[in-house]
């Protein structure tokens, strides 16, 4: 299960995001880092230091494409101009996979550079499961969704949110970034069971799994990536692999980061799990 | 309703300006209720009302915007004192929004938005739209596109009356009035030097700096905003290297921006071995990228 068509069948183990701050560690230190992801937009760029900095961890080390704006969601058609850079970069990096968010920031040509919520409605679905085909058939890579946090729910919704995330990458044919972080930010913001959703989600379609930290305020949780990761989401993130198996694992870390190490070390706490999927595949 | 309305619905309140308090406002200025149109599409839950709901978000994106803002004009927010630079921001990012995927590009209509709102910066306008200026081309400097550069001896063949030389599209032409450059660059080291302990000292060092320049009175600076080896350098150049470089990047072939500077037109003429002196030199720095010829 962890190398299937929606990872480019790979089987990656535990990465972390490639940020500003440990460009320097990174290239002078050389870590053993199993995989980096990056972030797609820092590179969507015509030149300079960002993209020399990438080809220096491309020559070193693998790398995987997430996204933060291609907004599979918004109702309106995807930016060609953006889908063009985005294929530029897909061919530089050459990302087994690609992906971006189960969500909406962009309308009328108005970027909010925000991952919005989506309606739960089977029209959200039609429409967000053609833009990720489309996305799919111009890049020519498999592409997977990631769940957001949330921090609304909209009336006009029919469905849960694992039924809707379900719906549309049936109706795209694509994998999914299983964010368990997210998954319970948002069962913490809207009082459902993250349980429920790790356990409805079809198991054969995750090509990642992203974990990390957040803020908890006095009514509702900040999805802030700049904690280390809480107890029960690493509960989730162990039912997750056990239903999954030894997935790509990566940590997010955004906000007030710390040094290389200590990220890494966090992120490394996923391999207990990942070899017990392991002994029981292997069993 | 469908998905476009509730999206456009949204993202309206969403984008709205917070109050001075930095809350999501109940009325928008069109008079429609915020409140009125979060109850219609947020459902609440035991702890937040629909509104409280819509305003994580207003807030969140104005936090996003204004920090992405900051960041890329630190030496503008330099000139213009945090209060009135937060003016700025609110202002221009409620008129400009962002219309691109990624938030590098926040800043692109910036000059000329101060320019239609001189009351913004008030009699630090000059100053302020030099500092926006080279703010701007340091973003483009800094991840700009490299073509591939002619080096001395490439230059060194061609024939000058059919050339037309390309400069680089990383690189930017800037006519100044005030010492930005210089000022721009001790906002940095500031901002790298600050400690906690330091930082009311450097902020009236900062305050007292920047009031020194806009004390100055304007004079033309000419500088080239550039890269090498993927870091960005301010350059200034004299008026007579300005006006060659100036004429090849609107276009005027080689032979064309030399007579401009040696006798025609340009304010002061060039002597042929300091022309190429200048050649040579802005060929070591990789300026021109491309030759095209009449």
């Amino acid at each position: 299960m962890p190398a299937n068509r929606f990872n480019g069948h790979t089987d990656y183990g535990i990465g972390i995001g490639l940020r500003v701050p440990h460009y320097q560690h990174i290239l002078t230190r050389k870590p053993v880092v199993d995989w980096f992801e990056v972030i797609s937009e820092n590179f969507m760029i015509d030149g300079g230091r960002p993209l020399r900095i990438l080809d220096e961890i491309l020559g070193q080390y693998k790398v995987v494409q997430h996204g933060v704006s291609m907004y599979f969601g918004s109702a309106q058609r995807a930016d060609r101009e953006h889908l063009r850079r985005l294929k530029t970069l897909v061919q530089r990096t050459k990302t087994p996979w690609l992906s971006d968010h189960l969500c909406w920031g962009s309308v009328d040509g108005r970027y909010t550079h925000d991952l919005l919520p989506m309606p739960y409605t089977f029209e959200a679905a039609r429409i967000t499961a053609q833009k990720v085909r489309e996305v799919r058939d111009f890049l020519e890579i498999p592409i997977a969704v990631e769940n957001v946090s949330s921090y609304a729910e909209f009336h006009v919704s029919k469905m849960t949110e694992w039924e809707f995330l379900n719906e549309v990458v049936e109706r795209a044919d694509c994998g999914i970034l299983l964010d368990v972080n997210n998954i319970y930010v948002s069962s913490q913001n809207h009082s459902f069971d993250p349980f429920t959703y790790v356990n409805s989600i079809p198991a054969e379609r995750v090509a990642q799994i992203h974990i990390a930290g957040h803020s908890k305020y006095r009514k509702y949780i900040l999805d802030t990536h700049d904690h280390p990761v809480i107890d029960p989401v690493w509960k989730l993130y162990a039912r997750a692999i056990e239903r999954v198996g030894h997935t790509a694992t990566l940590l997010e870390w955004d906000d007030s980061i710390p040094a290389f190490d200590e990220v890494h070390d966090e992120a490394l706490k996923a391999s207990c799990f990942l070899s017990s999927a392991s002994l029981a595949t292997a069993v | 309703m469908n998905l476009l309305k509730i999206q456009r619905q949204m993202a309206q309140a969403v984008m709205m300006p917070l109050t001075p308090s930095e809350r999501m406002r109940s009325i928008a200025p069109n008079g429609r209720s915020l409140r009125a149109v979060a109850n219609s599409i947020i459902k609440p839950n035991d702890c937040l009302t629909s509104f409280e709901r819509m305003e994580i978000y207003n807030r969140q994106y104005w936090l996003r915007l204004f920090s992405a803002f900051a960041e890329d004009f630190p030496g503008l927010r330099a000139v213009l004192g945090t209060h009135a630079f937060d003016k700025v921001a609110q202002a221009y990012l409620r008129d400009c929004p962002s219309k691109s995927f990624t938030l590098r590009n926040i800043g692109a209509q910036l000059e000329s938005w101060l320019k239609k709102h001189p009351k913004f910066a008030g009699p630090r306008q000059k100053l302020a739209l030099d500092m926006v200026r080279l703010e701007w081309a340091e973003i483009n400097g800094f991840d700009g596109k490299r073509e591939t550069p002619l080096k001395p001896e490439d230059l060194a063949q061609v024939n000058p009356a059919v050339l037309r030389l390309r400069l680089q599209p990383y690189l930017s032409l800037l006519d100044l009035r005030y010492p930005v450059d210089d000022l721009l660059i001790e906002v940095r080291k500031d901002a790298e030097d600050v400690s906690v302990a330091s930082n009311a000292f450097s902020e009236r060092h900062k305050h007292k700096r920047v009031a020194a320049v806009a004390r100055m009175k304007s004079s033309s600076i000419f500088l080239v905003v550039h890269r090498v080896e993927e870091e960005v350098f301010f350059r200034r150049v004299g008026q007579r290297e300005f006006d060659i470089l100036s004429s090849l990047r609107g276009g005027k072939p080689l032979s064309g921006a030399l007579a401009f500077t040696r006798g025609g037109t340009s304010r002061v003429p060039a002597r042929l071995t300091e022309i190429e002196g200048w050649f040579h030199t802005w060929s070591m720095l990789g300026w021109f990228c491309g030759v095209g010829k009449n």
